[in-house]
């Protein structure tokens, strides 16, 4: 392999581990809140992507309309689903909730096909994100670039909000301690809901960058991407922000570089996430940036 | 023997009857409906028994049943039929010459699927709660990819066809006789205390004396096993198998029976498999275009898949037991009910 490919490679895993990262940060707030895989958060992620093809191909709206209110739909969506499905079992067994969530995957993936068709739909790119920029012999798609600006744009406001605010402070101090925090005057409905209106932003904000990249969309295209990075959520440590974006970045770049080098192995592309989750939790089970939480008995 | 073991074999004569009345008098589709009720309670059974009577909760069905519908195609395929479907990639010679029949090859598949359960669960019964959920997930998957791409022994992605269709009526609910005998056994034993105190406190269980590890291994592996029975009766019965059968949708159609049933309850998985099973044909209406008068609906393919997973989430939310929680439907609650009634009327 030559410099240059392994350079077009990389540039391509980073923009892939950007997507990662954005979505796996919504895993990983809901479980440090909620101890919630939300299964559901890859099929927001479903939804969103088509709502922005829709806002563009049937309702016209100019490209960046669309992408806004794609995302403020998908965040109202979110926490729609924490209202409606999570919210009447936050004092049962953590199983029933997952359950919940599963059943919340599904019927967002069903209702997918049933209403926007089984049929692949190919996403709008605007031309802004098809240019080819060429870089010292390296040609690589300008999106490629975007990927990562935008996600870092967001990871900072994200950073602002959740270290600078109160409404940051509130979601931290619940993270820690939920009983404590209720103490402290926390509105814990309020929090729990922001917390999923943050989540589906970002997944939101990943699924239309998703559809740029791969502009083939179908109801189940969040299956995958789902589970992977809630993988590089609970590779990065779960809970932890910071964690959930170097999983992100590593499963991506690890992933593209698998398919580059090993040619060979590309069939095995969707099992080498699962392979790395499990060497993962029988290693190191706290991820890398994790902490050992001592159990309560 | 007991009063109740006359009792129980009273009910296997009624059931026996009933299936041969079936046999004679429906028609196929309904027949067909009645098979796949069987298949769905073996599978119902075997998701029970690591989630609900165990607590541990695993997701990892459609991988097992995987493992046990292949195998119990390779190993039932007439030579020719084998040669028919590996055109692309010719099969691994130990393979190719192989033909066993059905009941071997059931119990063989039965028993690969448990030692897929054991190398898995010796790892990951280290893990809990969603953690199991998702590793568990994660190895059906892998086992998904894996038989996509080991074409010599699998035929890839095509699939195998032309299976010889031998579960018929009679071995089908044969196997789900045996597996509701055998559940009854083990839930009532002492190791099904032991897997009761696992499900309700880990901590307490350890405290008395329970081996976490080798019980919940026990448990998992036996649900496999089950897993892998009911596979190979579901390649019999469709006659083929291919990787996308055996996706999470699997899994999550055997968790609604589960679920729905009560997670600890072997009579709630028995009504929720039926009720599961022939509710998915009934709603084949929601999907075929209607009529009414003037007005014609045009049917919604996709549907039913739509009202289960959102079935699942009201029973979740309101009916957190299921039908029958833990209870079960057993002779000694069947007594109370009329010994109740009867002393209600002397005084």
């Amino acid at each position: 392999m030559s410099l240059v490919e392994f350079f077009q490679h990389l540039a391509n895993g980073i923009s892939l581990g950007s997507l990662y990262a954005l979505i796996a940060i919504g895993y990983t707030m809901v479980y440090g809140i909620l101890r919630l895989i939300n299964f559901a958060h890859g099929d927001i992620f479903m939804v969103a992507a088509y709502i922005a093809f829709y806002g563009i191909l049937v309702f016209t709206l100019p490209w960046w309309l669309a992408f806004a209110v794609a995302i403020v739909l998908t965040a109202l969506c979110g926490a729609l689903i924490e209202r409606s499905a999570y919210k009447p079992l936050r004092n049962s067994p953590r199983i029933s909730l997952l359950i919940s969530a599963i059943g919340v995957s599904f019927f967002l993936e069903n209702l997918g096909l049933v209403v926007f068709g089984g049929r692949p739909k190919s996403f709008p790119r605007p031309e802004l994100f098809t240019q080819a920029v060429d870089i010292n012999g390296v040609t690589i798609q300008s999106l490629t670039f975007f990927i990562p600006a935008v996600t870092l744009v967001f990871l900072f406001v994200l950073v602002i909000l959740i270290y600078r605010t109160k409404v940051g402070m509130a979601m931290r101090a619940l993270a820690k301690d939920f009983e404590t925090a209720k103490l402290m005057a926390i509105n814990v409905d309020t929090i729990i809901t922001l917390t999923f209106v943050v989540g589906s932003t970002l997944a939101a904000v990943g699924g239309i960058m998703w559809g740029l990249k791969f502009p083939q969309i179908n109801p189940l295209m969040g299956i995958f991407p789902g589970l992977k990075c809630f993988i590089a959520a609970v590779l990065g440590g779960i809970g932890n922000i910071t964690g959930a974006v170097i999983g992100g970045f590593i499963l991506g770049i690890l992933e593209i570089m698998l398919v580059a080098f090993f040619p060979a192995l590309s069939g095995y592309r969707d099992a080498f996430a699962f392979i790395i989750l499990i060497l993962i939790l029988l290693l190191r089970p706290t991820g890398i940036m994790g902490e050992t939480v001592a159990e309560k008995v | 023997m007991e009063k109740t073991s006359w009792l129980d074999l009273a009910v296997i004569v009624i059931v026996v009857v009933f299936l041969n009345w079936a046999q004679n008098s429906w028609d196929s589709y309904s027949l067909t409906i009645l098979r796949m009720v069987g298949i769905n309670i073996i599978l119902g059974l075997s998701m029970n028994l690591i989630n609900g009577f165990t607590g541990q909760f695993s997701l990892g069905h459609a991988g097992f049943m995987a493992v046990g519908a292949y195998t119990v195609a390779l190993l039932t395929m007439p030579v020719a039929v084998k040669q028919m479907n590996f055109f692309m990639v010719p099969q691994a010679p130990f393979l190719a010459n192989i033909v066993w029949p059905f009941f071997p090859s059931m119990l063989m598949a039965g028993l690969m699927a448990a030692i897929f359960g054991l190398l898995i669960g010796i790892p990951v019964l280290r893990l809990r709660g969603d953690y199991l959920a998702i590793a568990t997930l994660g190895f059906a998957e892998v086992i998904r990819v894996v038989i996509v791409n080991i074409k010599p022994i699998t035929n890839g992605a095509l699939g195998l066809k032309a299976i010889p269709t031998f579960s018929s009526l009679w071995w089908i609910w044969g196997t789900v006789i045996i597996t509701i005998l055998l559940m009854k056994r083990l839930v009532n034993s002492s190791y099904g205390t032991a897997l009761k105190a696992i499900t309700e406190d880990e901590v307490a269980a350890e405290a008395m004396g329970v081996n976490l590890f080798y019980h919940k291994l026990m448990s998992f592996t036996l649900s496999a096993f089950m897993a892998g029975i009911g596979g190979a009766l579901l390649a019999g019965h469709l006659g083929t198998v291919d990787p996308s059968q055996f996706t999470f949708m699997l899994t999550f159609n055997i968790l609604l029976i589960a679920v729905l049933g009560g997670l600890g309850s072997i009579t709630g998985t028995v009504i929720a498999a039926a009720i599961v099973t022939v509710g998915s044909e009934w709603l084949r209406i929601v999907e075929s275009p209607i009529t009414l008068g003037a007005l014609q609906i045009p049917g919604i393919s996709g549907m039913r898949m739509v009202i289960f997973s959102f079935l699942l989430i009201i029973v979740i939310i309101y009916y957190q037991q299921g039908l029958m929680g833990r209870r079960e439907i057993s002779w000694k609650w069947i007594f109370s009910l009329f010994r109740r009634r009867s002393s209600e009327v002397k005084s």
